[in-house]
C-alpha cells in the first residue's frame, strides 16, 4: 500500500491506507478528525463535505489515492476559533438542532462564498440543495449564509 | 425522582452515587464531549443531582435527558437556572449515567421532558440556591432573610455585600438539603420565556461536539453486521473465507441479529461485509409485499372492528343522516432516516460494561446491555453522547444490544455502525395505516356522525397508537364510532414523530374538509362551531386564521388549507398555503399557531415547531418505504427523498401566550402540515388527496 500524502487543514500528512478508501473514513477512522461526518455513503447526503483544493467534495465518495498532493480542508481547519464569517453567521442566527449535518452544511456555505460573495436565493438553492438536513433548518441556513456573506464582505472579502 | 424532589427531602448518599458514576466517564473516555467533565473530586460539591457549584465559580448542570436537536440542554438548563439565580455565562452541562434518581425511564420519547422537568428541576434549583444563602448567611452570621441570591452570588441586603457562589460551594455542599423549597411566581420569570440561545451551538459549527458516532476508544474495532434483507429471516449458512482477506479485516463473528465483521476502520468492515457469503432462510414474511398488505387492510376494514370510541349511537345515526359521505384514506410506511446513522460503542469486560451512544432511551440501552452481559445494573454505565436526531428511532435499544453482543464476543471495545442502508431497511417503520371513513350530515349540511374503520398495526400495548388522531378529536359531533383492525404482517413498527397522529391526523383533518364541502360550509366555519366548547384550539384557530389572511384573495392557482391537531398537550393549528406549478406541488407559506401553554424558550419552541413542519412534509411530499417480497426496496436517500432547501415553505410561528403549565413541543407540528397542504391543494384544484405521499397525477 503506497503512502498518500496531503495537506490537510494547513500541515503536511501522510497515511498508508488501502487505495480506495474513502477520504471520510480516513479522516474519521485513521486520523480521528471527527468533525466530517457519514450520513449516506453515495455523496448524496453532503453530510460528509470538505474542501479539496477549495472545491466542496463529498469525502465519502472520494478515495484516498484521489488526493495525492492536493490541499484538504475540514471543518476543524476552518478557523482556529470559529470566527470564519459562516461559522459566525451560524452562531448568530442558532442554526443546528441536532446538528449533525451542519458541517457539510458549512463546508458547502463557505465553499460558495469563496466564488460568490454576494449570494442570492438561487444561488443558495444551487449550492446547498443536496445538503440534506433532516431537522429542518433551512430557514435558519439560509438567514445565515446571507449574514456570513455580509460579514465577509465588512471584512474585505476575505475568506 | 419526581416524587423525592416534590417537596420532598433529598437524599445525598444517593447524589453521590450519581457522582461516582459520572465520574466514571473521565476515566475511560477517550474521545470526551466538550463540556469538560467532573473530577471525582470536585464533584463530591454537587448541591443535588441536577446542580455543582465549582470553586472556580463555574455551574455545572446534569442534563438527565438527552439531545436530539429538540434543544432540551438548554430548555432544562433554563428550568435549572431560572431558580437557581445562577450566570447563564457561568454553565456548563453534562450528561450524567443512569440513576433512579433522574426517574424510573430516563429517556426522550412522547415530548416529554419539559412537561416531566417542569416542576422537578425548578425545585432543584430552587433546592441548590437555597443550600448557598444559607451557606452565606452562616459566613455572615446573619439571619437568612438579609440574604437573596443574584446572578452566580448571595447578597447581604443588610450590609451590602456580597460572595459568590463559588466561594460558597463547599460549605453549601455540606448542608441539609432544604424541603418545600417555594417556587417563583411566573410574573417574576426573568429566563423562562425569554427566547434564549441554545448551549449546544457553538461546538455544533466547529466539529467538536460528540455525536455517538465520533466516540473512540484505544484498541478499538469497527464493526458492521450482515442481516438478513427480509425480516425475520434466519442464517442458514456462512462463508466467510473471502472477507478475511479483505486487508483491514479482524475478525467475522455470527451474533444474533446476523454476522459482524470486525476491523481496524469502519470502510474495512463494509468492505468485508460485502465479501461474506451468507445463506437465509427467508421465513415467512418473505410472501409480504406493500400490495398484500393494503389488500388485507382493504378487506378487514369492510367488516367491523374493535371499538376504541363509541360515542352516541354511530349506525343509527347514519342511517338517518340526510347526506352521507364515504372515503378511504391510506398512507405507507415510513423511515426515519436520521441523519446520523445508527451506531453504538460498547466495552464489554469480564465484570463491567460501558456503553456510548446516542440514544433517545438510557434506562432501555442498560436494561439490555444488562439482558446480553448479565451484569447486575450498577455493573453497567450508559455515556450519553449528542444524536445527530432520532425521530423515535433511537428508542429502541436494539443497536446497542447488538454492539454488546459483538464486543463480548470479540472481547474489545467495539464500535458498531450501522450504514444508510442498513438504517433505511432495518428500521422499525412508521406503521403503514388505512382508514375507511363513513359520515353523516344534518339536513342543514353540518355533520352529524363521524365513524371510521382504521386497519395498521398497533404497537407500544392497546390500539392507542392505531387510532390516536381519529378516535380523540376534539370536534363536537353528536355520535363519533371508531374501530380498529390488529394487522400484523411481520414488518416492524415503533414510535415515529408525533406516533399515530402523523397519519391519522392526515386522515381526519382531511375527512372533516371533505364534510365542510359536502355541506358546503366553510372549512374554517366548520372548526369554529365544532371547537366551540375548546377554547385553547379555538383560540389557536382564530390566530392561525387571522395571520394567514383566511378568505383573502389569493394569486392564480393558490390554495389555503387548514390542518390541526392536539397532541402531547399541546394545540397546534397551521394554514398552508399551496399550489401545483410546472408538475410539481409547491408549498408557498406556512402559519401555525401553538398553543404550548408556558412557552419557557420561544425561540426553541419556534425551532421546533419548524422542525416538526419540515418533517411532516418530506413525508407528505415524498416519504415511502416499498416493502417487496418481506424486505424493504428503498436504501438511500436517492430512493427516500426528503424535503430540500429550494422546498422549504416560509414559515411563521405565532406562539399563543400563556401560563398554563408546558405542554410538548417536539412533535407538536408534524401531524397537522399533511392536511394543510392536501386541504390547500384541494382549495387550489379541487381534486381530493386521500394517500400519501402526494402525487402530482393526483391533481390531475
Amino acid at each position: 500500500m503506497p503512502a498518500v500524502r496531503f495537506t490537510l487543514n494547513g500541515k503536511p500528512q501522510t497515511v498508508d491506507v488501502v487505495p480506495n478508501m474513502p477520504l471520510l473514513w480516513v479522516l474519521r477512522d485513521t486520523l480521528g478528525l471527527t468533525g466530517t461526518k457519514f450520513g449516506c455513503g453515495m455523496a448524496l447526503c453532503g453530510a460528509c463535505t470538505v474542501h479539496v483544493n477549495g472545491q466542496p467534495m463529498r469525502s465519502c465518495a472520494t478515495p484516498i489515492s484521489s488526493i495525492a498532493g492536493k490541499t484538504v480542508t475540514t471543518i476543524e481547519g476552518l478557523s482556529p476559533d470559529s470566527t470564519n464569517p459562516v461559522q459566525l453567521a451560524w452562531i448568530e442566527h442558532d442554526v443546528p438542532q441536532c446538528g449533525y449535518c451542519q458541517s457539510g452544511q458549512i463546508m458547502t456555505a463557505v465553499a460558495l462564498l469563496a466564488k460568490t460573495s454576494r449570494p442570492t436565493d438561487a444561488d443558495i438553492d444551487e449550492a446547498l440543495r443536496n445538503n440534506i438536513c433532516r431537522c429542518g433548518t433551512y430557514d435558519e441556513i439560509r438567514r445565515a449564509i446571507v449574514r456570513a456573506a455580509e460579514i465577509q464582505r465588512a471584512q474585505g472579502g476575505a475568506k | 425522582m419526581t416524587s423525592q424532589l416534590k417537596g420532598g427531602q433529598l437524599n445525598r448518599r444517593s447524589f453521590l452515587r450519581t457522582t461516582a458514576a459520572a465520574a466514571g466517564g473521565l476515566i475511560v473516555g477517550f474521545q470526551l464531549p466538550e463540556t469538560s467533565r467532573l473530577s471525582a473530586e470536585t464533584a463530591a460539591l454537587k448541591l443535588n443531582a441536577f446542580v455543582h457549584v465549582g470553586t472556580d465559580d463555574l455551574v455545572t448542570l446534569f442534563i438527565h435527558k438527552a439531545e436530539m436537536g429538540q434543544g432540551t440542554v438548554t430548555s432544562l438548563s433554563m428550568l435549572l437556572a431560572e431558580e437557581l439565580e445562577c450566570d447563564w455565562k457561568k454553565i456548563r452541562t453534562e450528561f450524567p449515567g443512569v440513576d433512579r434518581e433522574y426517574g424510573p425511564n430516563q429517556g426522550v420519547v412522547g415530548s416529554a421532558s419539559i412537561r416531566s422537568s417542569w416542576e422537578s428541576l425548578r425545585r432543584a434549583g430552587a433546592a441548590a440556591r437555597e443550600m448557598l444563602i444559607q451557606a452565606a448567611a452562616q459566613r455572615w452570621g446573619v439571619d437568612r432573610s438579609v440574604c437573596r441570591a443574584e446572578n452566580n452570588t448571595v447578597v447581604n441586603t443588610a450590609a451590602n455585600t456580597r460572595v459568590s457562589y463559588g466561594s460558597l460551594a463547599e460549605a453549601a455542599s455540606k448542608l441539609p438539603v432544604p424541603a418545600n423549597v417555594a417556587l417563583k411566581d411566573s410574573k417574576d420569570f426573568h429566563l423562562i420565556g425569554k427566547p434564549t440561545k441554545r448551549l449546544d451551538t457553538p461546538a455544533k459549527v466547529n466539529g467538536s461536539a460528540t455525536f455517538g458516532i465520533d466516540v473512540r476508544l484505544p484498541g478499538m474495532l469497527y464493526a458492521v453486521i450482515a442481516r438478513s434483507s427480509v425480516f425475520g429471516g434466519k442464517m442458514a449458512g456462512l462463508d466467510a473465507s473471502k472477507a478475511r482477506l479483505i486487508p483491514g479485516v479482524k475478525s467475522v463473528i455470527p451474533v444474533p441479529s446476523g454476522v459482524a465483521v470486525l476491523a481496524d476502520n469502519t470502510w474495512s468492515a463494509i468492505e468485508g461485509r460485502r465479501a461474506l457469503s451468507i445463506m437465509w432462510n427467508d421465513g415467512p414474511v418473505a410472501s409480504v409485499s406493500t400490495r398484500s398488505i393494503f389488500q388485507t387492510f382493504t378487506e378487514r376494514t369492510e367488516q367491523p372492528g374493535a371499538v376504541a370510541r363509541k360515542t352516541g349511537d354511530g349506525d343509527a345515526a347514519l342511517a338517518g343522516a340526510a347526506k352521507k359521505i364515504e372515503a378511504v384514506y391510506a398512507v405507507p410506511y415510513l423511515a426515519h432516516a436520521p441523519m446520523e446513522p445508527l451506531n453504538c460503542v460498547a466495552h464489554v469486560r469480564p465484570d463491567s460494561c460501558e456503553v456510548w451512544a446516542s440514544t433517545q432511551g438510557q434506562t432501555a440501552a442498560r436494561a439490555e446491555a444488562v439482558r446480553i452481559t448479565g451484569l447486575k445494573p450498577e455493573a453497567v454505565q450508559v455515556h450519553t453522547e449528542y444524536m445527530g436526531g432520532g425521530f423515535g428511532r433511537r428508542a429502541r435499544a436494539d443497536y446497542i444490544g447488538e454492539a454488546v453482543e459483538v464486543s463480548k464476543a470479540a472481547g474489545v471495545p467495539v464500535k458498531l455502525t450501522w450504514t444508510r442502508e442498513d438504517d433505511m431497511q432495518q428500521d422499525w417503520y412508521r406503521p403503514a395505516s388505512l382508514a375507511r371513513f363513513a359520515a353523516g350530515l344534518d339536513a342543514d349540511g353540518w355533520p352529524l356522525v363521524w365513524t371510521a374503520r382504521v386497519a395498521c398495526t398497533p404497537f407500544g400495548g392497546g390500539s392507542r397508537t392505531a387510532v390516536e388522531g381519529v378516535a380523540d378529536i376534539a370536534y363536537a359531533i353528536p355520535h363519533i364510532q371508531v374501530e380498529h383492525h390488529a394487522v400484523d404482517p411481520g414488518i416492524p413498527v415503533s414510535y415515529w414523530r408525533s406516533v399515530g397522529y402523523s397519519q391519522n391526523t392526515f386522515f381526519a383533518e382531511s375527512f372533516l374538509d371533505e364534510l365542510a364541502a359536502a355541506g358546503g360550509k366553510d372549512p374554517l366555519e366548520l372548526r369554529r362551531r365544532l371547537l366551540a366548547n375548546s377554547p385553547r384550539l379555538l383560540a389557536a384557530l382564530e390566530l392561525a386564521a387571522g395571520k394567514a389572511g383566511w378568505g383573502r384573495k389569493l394569486p392564480p392557482g393558490h390554495g389555503l388549507g387548514i390542518g390541526l391537531s392536539n397532541n402531547i398537550g399541546s394545540n397546534t393549528v397551521q394554514i398552508a398555503e399551496a399550489s401545483v406549478e410546472r408538475g410539481k406541488v409547491r408549498v408557498h407559506r406556512v402559519v401555525c399557531a401553538v398553543d404550548c401553554g408556558q412557552a419557557v424558550n420561544p425561540a426553541g419552541v419556534e425551532q421546533q415547531i419548524k422542525s416538526g413542519i419540515v418533517f411532516g412534509l418530506s413525508a407528505a411530499l415524498k416519504g415511502g418505504i416499498t416493502i417487496l417480497q418481506g424486505h424493504v426496496v428503498e436504501g438511500n436517500f436517492h430512493q427516500y427523498d426528503v424535503l430540500r432547501i429550494d422546498e422549504m415553505p416560509a414559515v411563521e410561528v405565532h406562539i399563543v401566550p400563556s401560563q398554563n403549565p408546558p405542554g410538548g413541543i417536539g412533535e407538536a407540528s408534524t401531524p397537522g402540515i399533511a392536511p394543510a397542504v392536501a386541504n390547500a391543494l384541494f382549495a387550489a384544484t379541487g381534486k381530493r388527496i386521500r394517500r400519501l405521499p402526494i402525487r402530482v397525477q393526483d391533481l390531475a
